[in-house]
């Protein structure tokens, strides 16, 4: 399962929203070790492309040394479809190379709802988790606020009720 | 020459659980095939038909090979010093599209086939 903070999935959204029609993409960093996303990376999409994604290898170099120097690890790496669900194509199981991570996808097809669905992908296989959406004691990360600001951005999501957590059940089986 | 490589975790399976190993090597396609002596495995997910996948980022110090490469090499035969670090990092990249539409010459590296 992926606990993550509500107000980062509304900045990765929201960022989402904002590169529409190109696909987005970013990473949120945490502990080494703790399963807890943190701080919110928007990344550059340096295919510019609204059907692939590909981080800029020199701004990659230098988040991923921030990281090893803050002892982070990528935990969750999302990015967005933007004409298709928010679920894994042949391209990201093969293409995927960090196992321990929680592979965010956002679906922005649907002007008015946001599909967010979470992944793990090792091996090219694909398993599906839940997301549980917690409110609360985030993030370090000034680029959330900037990146929150955009209310308007972000819209109701596929299992957006509005408890304080909300859990949604896994279509695949483990 | 002692070259510092360091491993990303889903290569490590490969150099018993090192996050960084040593190897020599004139240049970058030499260090990859000594490296493969003591860690039997690692240059085959790192390279296909003789050239670097094309979604594994190497960097030499702080550049990416792919910007090192003197022009009409490749990036395999990018230069190494005595006490330069090797750093892999398999690129995040993926999209709707399929491979074939996206234009990659996919890389082992991630999905190890």
């Amino acid at each position: 399962m992926l606990t993550i903070d509500r107000a980062i999935v509304d900045a990765i959204v929201a960022h989402a929203r904002r590169d529409h029609p190109d696909e987005a993409c970013g990473i949120v960093s945490g502990p080494v070790g703790a399963d807890r996303p943190m701080r919110h990376i928007p990344m550059d999409n340096a295919a510019r492309s609204m059907t692939f994604y590909e981080f800029d290898s020199m701004e990659q170099l230098r988040v991923w040394r921030e990281m090893d120097d803050r002892d982070e690890e990528p935990v969750v790496i999302y990015h967005s479809h933007t004409a298709t669900e928010a679920y894994p194509s042949r391209t990201d199981a093969d293409l995927a190379g960090w196992p321990e991570a929680h592979y965010l996808l956002v679906s922005t097809r649907d002007p008015d709802t946001t599909q967010i669905r979470s992944f793990r992908i090792a091996d090219g296989a694909v398993t599906e988790e839940p997301v549980q959406l917690v409110d609360g004691q985030h993030a370090d990360d000034q680029r959330v606020a900037d990146a929150a600001v955009d209310r308007n951005a972000v819209q109701s999501y596929l299992f957006g009720q509005t408890p304080t957590t909300v859990d949604y059940e896994c279509r695949s089986a483990h | 020459m002692a070259i510092n490589v360091r491993i990303p975790t889903i290569l490590r399976s490969y150099t018993g659980g090192a996050k960084a190993v040593e190897g020599t090597g004139e240049t970058l396609g030499d260090l990859l095939t000594n490296l493969d002596g003591s860690h039997p495995g690692l240059r085959d997910r790192l390279v296909t038909a003789g050239s670097l996948h094309r979604f594994v980022n190497v960097y030499v110090n702080d550049e990416d090979v792919r910007f090192l490469a003197p022009s009409g090499l490749t990036p395999l035969d990018v230069k190494l010093d005595d006490g330069d670090t090797v750093t892999i990092l398999p690129a995040v990249a993926g999209g709707a599209a399929d491979r074939a539409a996206a234009g990659g010459a996919g890389g082992p590296v991630p999905a190890g086939r």
